[in-house]
């Protein structure tokens, strides 16, 4: 039965008008993410993994929170970066995919033409990402102004980080965003890091979202670690944006806890850095808050995370022995018309 | 029947595309109230509103990229480059994102970046580029320079209606001194990946494209007179695809090939054709294939410099002339 301190003092609203059963979702997203990840490092460390790996271990909080603030019942959109996998989950991305891209799989979204998360699909509403940092905005743009020329009431949402802000792409595109009063929003996920290069010698303004003056919108800044102050800040933002308000730019703080990549030893980062921000996990940040005001119960949590276990329990199995592409699908689709390369001549000739 | 520009073509052709799908606009700088730099676009505003006439910042990242989001979603965009010479400020958007996008992942294209290209016009070095080899190296797009009127309509309506992203490439020098009888209400779609022959011959080809066939066509008629020699000239018309079987079945028929294209030559659509006539039509050729390009230097400004560099019909004759002797 449960204690008379708990039925004495009856729970809180959660806020930004989230229910129970939402906040539990915010958390299962961002146990999903940080448990996958977990399954492909042990999987990379078997070599089945075949491309780098890429982590967002910490930063679960801020892709999570911010992609919830969508409406994928409305068709809102996203394009996210490396660190996004969160975002992805959100609007529908399911870990036997993820599994097997970087597994380069026949089965993959991408039928193994392209790595890790670097896939999308419009019907759930997301956008596969190129590597060249910047280059997702001025797209995301586009999306936008689908959207604004059609007079649908949706919203894109593009993500960036500190080092994608400083490309010639960001700034053509979010400026082209703001002049056009697109129904979009940025969001920067400042983790401290782009590689190896720390936020200073990236950039010379104090806060990242300092700059959204230098294009005439708004600038929100908020605790990437806590993922209902991410919500909280991105919903309205959302909203301005689905009503015909324009842009705007989300600096969310963060820390990047592991390398750019799995091969990355982090040799750049200060002594004593990383154990700093391991106190201010996000998921952990979550437990505590969800479980102290009485929005969920440690066994829930449990349930959960049980379930997660499951599901990745069986998409590993599922797919670790599938095949990879078969060699000559190299030269299907590279435009509708024609829709096959033409096999080279040397590999035409007999004997 | 009225007489059509070859600019006017371009615009007959959009607008004829804007009337029949909605779903196609234009973006590009100073393309609304002005009309853009060389007035295609004159008239596009008033007829067809702010919504689907775009003014853009100055920023061909921005108009690729989101010419690119916006066809994935369905849309048709026609981004206008103001001078082609500025398609390298959006050649990563174009390379990296748009050309792949089907290919890695399945995503639909269909978007036309087009400008004005080309010299003969004193723009100096950066008002006077053809960029078609810059591109033609790149799978996933595909290329049209158009050299008549018909073309020019034919080619930027079949662009629009395609479902790859194509890059067309008109020749500035050619917007108002080529004129041709259109019909009213005639259909034109040139279709994409094949070539024309501009004129029948038997002693010799010249394969070319966009203005330079004016100079070959030139070129032939002199020969013709002075020298009693048929010469044959292709008319590329698209580059991506190419048009192989054209080009072989003209090599067959005259067995020596001039190769004359407007852009320098080191790394130039020409080495590209005459490795394909190598692998193709080698057994066919009664002589090496030969190249007229402009010289391997920035274009300058100065007429007596510009005329130098760039290839002219006397160019075309002597070595039509060393051909023909071979």
């Amino acid at each position: 039965m449960t204690t008379t301190a708990a039925s004495a003092a009856t729970p809180a609203a959660p806020p930004h008008g989230l229910s129970r059963a939402q906040l539990h979702e915010l958390y299962y997203y961002m146990r999903l993410t940080r448990s996958l990840e977990e399954r492909l490092v042990n999987l990379y460390r078997q070599t089945k993994v075949i491309g780098g790996l890429f982590r967002s271990l910490g930063q679960e909080a801020d892709s999570v929170g911010s992609a919830y603030a969508l409406d994928r019942t409305r068709g809102d959109f996203l394009s996210p970066l490396i660190r996004n996998l969160g975002s992805m989950l959100v609007q529908g991305a399911q870990p036997l995919e993820i599994l097997r891209q970087y597994m380069a799989k026949a089965e993959s979204p991408t039928r193994g033409r392209e790595l890790n998360i670097h896939y999308g699909d419009l019907d759930r509403g997301f956008i596969g990402q190129i590597s060249h940092l910047g280059d997702m905005v001025p797209v995301m743009a586009g999306v936008a102004l689908s959207f604004k020329m059609r007079k649908q009431p949706r919203v894109g949402l593009v993500y960036v980080g500190d080092g994608a802000m400083s490309t010639g792409a960001f700034h053509e595109g979010i400026n082209f965003a703001a002049v056009q009063r697109l129904p979009m929003v940025i969001v920067c996920e400042n983790n401290g890091y782009s590689f190896s290069t720390p936020m200073r010698k990236q950039t010379a303004v104090a806060q990242l979202v300092d700059k959204a003056a230098a294009y005439g919108i708004p600038g929100v800044r908020a605790d990437g670690n806590d993922v209902l102050a991410v919500y909280g800040a991105t919903k309205p933002a959302v909203e301005l944006a689905r009503n015909g308000g324009g842009c705007t730019l989300i600096e969310l703080v963060t820390y990047r806890r592991k390398g750019h990549a799995e091969h990355d030893n982090q040799s750049y980062v200060p002594a004593g850095e990383i154990e700093a921000w391991e106190a201010k996990d996000p998921i952990d940040r979550c437990i505590r808050d969800l479980t102290a005001a009485g929005w969920a119960t440690a066994g829930e949590l449990a349930d959960i995370d049980a379930r997660i276990a499951a599901l990745l329990d069986e998409a590993v199995g599922a797919c670790e022995n599938e095949p990879m592409p078969e060699a000559m699908s190299a030269l299907d689709g590279v435009l509708a018309d024609p829709a096959r390369t033409e096999l080279e001549w040397y590999r035409r000739i007999d004997g | 029947m009225a007489e059509v520009t070859y600019l006017e073509a371009i615009r007959q052709g959009m607008q004829e595309e804007m009337r029949r799908d909605e779903n196609v606009f234009i973006l590009g700088e100073d393309i609304g109230a002005y009309g853009g730099a060389f007035k295609v676009t004159e008239g596009f505003l008033a007829e067809f509103g702010e919504r689907r006439v775009i003014d853009t910042p100055i920023a061909e990242a921005a108009i690729v990229g989101a010419a690119a989001g916006a066809a994935h979603m369905g849309l048709r965009p026609v981004a206008e480059m103001q001078f082609i010479d500025f398609i390298s400020c959006a050649y990563d958007m174009l390379t990296n994102y748009v050309a792949t996008a089907r290919y890695r992942a399945g995503l639909p294209t269909p978007m036309v970046v087009r400008g004005p290209s080309g010299g003969y016009v004193r723009g100096g070095p950066f008002h006077s580029q053809n960029p078609e080899a810059a591109f033609l190296h790149t799978p996933g797009l595909k290329i049209v320079c158009p050299a008549t009127a018909r073309d020019a309509k034919g080619l930027i309506k079949s662009a629009i209606r395609d479902d790859d992203p194509v890059l067309y490439f008109e020749h500035k020098y050619l917007y108002r001194r080529i004129k041709e009888h259109l019909p009213e209400g005639e259909e034109i779609l040139t279709p994409i990946g094949k070539a024309r022959v501009a004129r029948e011959g038997k002693d010799l080809t010249i394969v070319t494209w966009s203005a330079m066939v004016y100079k070959a066509l030139e070129a032939a008629e002199r020969l013709e007179k002075e020298d009693g020699l048929q010469v044959e000239v292709l008319d590329l018309r698209t580059l991506l695809p190419m048009d192989d079987e054209a080009i072989m079945t003209s090599v067959r028929k005259t067995n020596r090939v001039l190769i004359a294209h407007e852009d320098t030559r080191t790394g130039g659509v020409a080495g590209e054709i005459t490795a394909r006539i190598n692998d193709q039509a080698f057994e066919w050729l009664d002589a090496p294939v030969r190249r007229v390009t402009a010289h391997d230097v920035p274009l300058p400004y100065a007429p007596t410099l510009e005329d130098f560099v760039l290839p002219q019909t006397d160019d075309l004759v002597v070595a039509a002339r060393w051909l023909a002797a071979y």
